[in-house]
């Protein structure tokens, strides 16, 4: 039987595997673990789509330009039409796949979510992951059964066999034993974000190491727009990592305030009175940073009182319950003190608008790839980036699909545990690429990650991880702009000439960055 | 404040177990048992470590539990007893094999056989339902907990309930049929009422109503 192989189990990895089903072309779906502990059910405020359900004549014009100009026009603008003409669709195919949506006189309710005017988000509480994963699960689960679908649950990414820029093979290890399985054929990355190159700093999980997309850099993937970094204005500290409080509370009327020489100020909707706190997360937490640096600020609180009773039970009693258990406060009666955190990967590996990467067989979507973003995403598109992206990369990863060969091995060092690197390497990248950059501080981060690379043995998974954090600064010094998430104190404005995407690879054992038009390859 | 983690080992499934201690200093009074674990070379699993993806149970202080939910601070006397789940097989370490959990959705059938229709529904009641079953992460404290459980057995414990009320409450009655039949012979006939699985669940599901309304249309044969 023809298949193809899937890397991370997912939204858009389990997306997919649906529409390979839906062809009759099996999957091998390969994770570190099962897909209840995938990232996506962390995903919490929405889904956007056009539904105009709200009475407010929404119109897929105002999706597409809406996220055109929350990525500061830094996307590919056909790829983004097709994004948001679908969307409506998407979500009308998870509500039969039983996402419960809130709905109200049999339509589904949307909300207001930042850098969009109208209400566009379809929700279900402050789990819409959570709730979309499970529907997806179960799906997959039937095609489990007719053995169009085949986990490999446990296993990780060793190795991207890659001959004349075409991907001939993918080997994984298996966590639990030293055995480890060679798949011919076809390829889909659905690996998530970078999150483990910034350790403990992120929203995400730590399942998303990073390894697998420092894998196919080195084997010769070329990323994009690496220097695009979401930080997430509302974040709070929590043991290990940095929690999420939810778009969905400003999108509910929470407000963003601090104490300005002594007085209260709610600085978002004293500056941006249109949008206020539901301006773009990039122009949020920028705001953040730059009352820190220049009125050394550094208390942020999201003001809830305005939100009712009934809204904190029917649509955020998930995010209530979080809050209390992990801060002891309960946000229905304190201000929640919030700060920015690494939230999002705009960049990843480039794909065209079949979703395949520069490697021919080789694919990838959801965080992974770099598409629908720019430089900077809309809350509320990350899932819908990642249903479409797994839908197309799988419509397309349909055409190379062969009959795979099965080779089965063993690997040499002991590895049961899904590698997190090391320290230093996050330490050097968090400095470096902060809210607020620099040339000095980049350029000083980019010699000690250049000691780190020349400190490994060649071929180790921490020289690979290093390169691609190399990749990342070079990014950031080479855009010699401040666009979206990406803002320089030495390049404070946009500049046209960089209305470009960045593409970061290796040649010749070093790392380059080149630019390219957005619509070179449509 | 200084902390005693005293782990059950296992470097491999075939190995004999044994007790390791480490001390462990902590300086910050939320620190979970999760955060603890990443500082030290045991193997174990973690991925959300917010109590929302299941990775991390365990068994701490006598008590199932998930270490990224578990703090410290609670361990009396400093003392942090961590070993793997009991009622599953042993990989590594902390690490168990919760495949069963997966293979018995798989016996149950738990996916959908026709399309859900909740935009002409308006009982938001089933909506309910819908969403605390969907909200299910498959971690096993139910397991261990039920003292009906036990690998290889017909009755599959509690992990498979919610799941079930999901496609009962987006299902018609035809749909759910063999689902019922299914819920019966392996949920109900071998539950003993204990409800251990609802006192435990680290999502708050609750199992006894959702088993109520199951056993309404599957055993009693009354319309959902």
């Amino acid at each position: 039987m023809k298949s193809v192989n899937i890397i991370g189990a997912g939204i858009s990895g389990l997306c997919a595997a649906i529409e390979l089903a839906r062809k009759n072309i099996a999957s091998n779906l390969i994770s570190s673990m099962p897909s209840e502990r995938a990232q996506s059910v962390l995903a919490e405020g929405g889904i956007n789509a056009v539904l105009d359900t709200m009475g407010e004549h929404d119109s897929l014009e105002e999706h597409f330009s809406d996220t055109m100009k929350g990525g500061v026009y830094l996307e590919d603008p056909v790829a983004v039409r097709d994004l948001v003409s679908s969307a409506p669709d998407i979500v009308h195919t998870l509500s039969s796949l039983g996402v419960p949506f809130h709905t109200q006189d049999g339509k589904i309710i949307q909300r207001n979510f930042g850098g969009q005017k109208k209400k566009r988000t379809a929700y279900a509480k402050s789990s819409t992951g959570k709730m979309i994963m499970t529907a997806l699960i179960d799906q997959v689960r039937m095609y489990e059964s007719e053995g169009l679908v085949r986990r490999y649950p446990h296993h990780v990414l060793s190795r991207l066999d890659v001959r004349n820029g075409a991907l001939i093979s993918v080997t994984v290890n298996d966590l639990w034993s030293s055995k480890s399985i060679c798949f011919s054929g076809p390829c889909i990355l659905c690996t998530g974000g970078l999150n483990g190159l910034f350790s403990p700093n992120t929203t995400g999980t730590v399942l998303n190491t990073g390894n697998a997309a420092a894998i196919a850099f080195s084997s010769g993937v070329i990323f994009s727009n690496l220097e695009f970094i979401q930080f997430h204005p509302t974040t709070v500290e929590i043991s290990g990592k940095r929690m999420l409080i939810s778009e969905a509370a400003r999108g509910e009327g929470a407000r963003l305030f601090t104490y300005i020489d002594g007085k209260k100020s709610y600085f978002m909707e004293e500056k941006y009175p249109e949008l206020g706190n539901l301006m773009p997360r990039d122009v949020i937490s920028r705001e953040m940073a730059l009352l820190e640096r220049e009125k050394h600020i550094s208390k942020f609180y999201l003001d809830t009182s305005v939100i009712k009773e009934h809204v904190w039970d029917e649509k955020l009693s998930d995010m209530r319950k979080e809050i209390i258990s992990h801060l002891n406060l309960d946000p229905a009666k304190n201000p929640i003190p919030v700060s920015p955190g690494i939230h999002y990967f705009m960049g990843g590996l480039r794909v065209d608008n079949n979703h395949e990467t520069n490697i021919k067989g080789l694919f990838a979507a959801g965080e992974a790839a770099c598409k629908y973003h720019g430089a900077n995403r809309l809350g509320g598109n990350s899932m819908l980036g990642a249903f479409y992206g797994g839908m197309v990369a799988g419509r397309n990863a349909a055409k190379q699909a062969s009959n795979v060969k099965i080779k089965e091995g063993t690997y040499e060092d002991e590895c049961l545990e899904n590698s997190l690197g090391s320290d230093e390497l996050s330490k050097i990248l968090f400095s470096g690429l902060k809210i607020i950059r620099d040339e000095e501080t980049m350029l000083r981060c980019l010699g000690k990650i250049d000691d780190l690379i020349t400190s490994y043995t060649p071929d180790s998974i921490d020289r690979k991880r290093a390169l691609l954090g190399y990749a990342f600064l070079e990014s950031a010094l080479s855009r010699k702009e401040s666009r979206g998430s990406h803002y320089r104190l030495d390049y404070p404005h946009p500049h046209d000439d960089f209305r470009k995407r960045s593409c970061a690879f290796i040649e010749k054992g070093k790392v380059k960055i080149t630019f390219e038009d957005l619509e070179v390859h449509t | 404040m200084k902390y005693t983690l005293r782990i059950y080992r296992k470097k491999r499934s075939s190995d004999e177990r044994y007790w390791q201690d480490f001390i462990y200093e902590s300086t910050d009074e939320n620190e979970t048992v999760a955060n603890a674990l990443t500082k030290i070379d045991v193997k174990w699993e973690c991925s959300c470590m917010q109590e929302k993806c299941g990775a991390c149970a365990m068994i701490i202080n006598n008590t199932p539990s998930l270490a990224c939910g578990y703090k410290l601070s609670r361990c009396k006397n400093g003392i942090c007893k961590l070993e793997p789940l009991r009622k599953f097989p042993v990989v590594c370490d902390l690490i168990v094999d919760r495949s069963i959990l997966h293979e018995n959705l798989k016996t149950m059938k738990i996916w959908l056989r026709q399309d859900a229709d909740f935009e002409k529904d308006k009982d938001s009641l089933y909506r309910e339902l819908a969403y605390e079953s969907s909200e299910c992460i498959q971690c096993g404290l139910c397991l261990e907990v039920c003292p009906n459980f036990y690998l290889g057995g017909d009755f599959f414990g509690a992990s498979t309930v919610p799941l079930t009320l999901r496609l009962l409450s987006e299902s018609d009655r035809e749909n759910f049929i063999e689902n019922a039949k299914l819920y019966v012979k392996h949920e109900f006939e071998g539950c003993g009422k204990s409800f251990a699985c609802k006192a435990i669940c680290p999502r708050h599901i609750d199992t006894e109503r959702m088993m109520v309304k199951l056993n309404r249309v599957a055993v009693w044969k009354r319309r959902k």
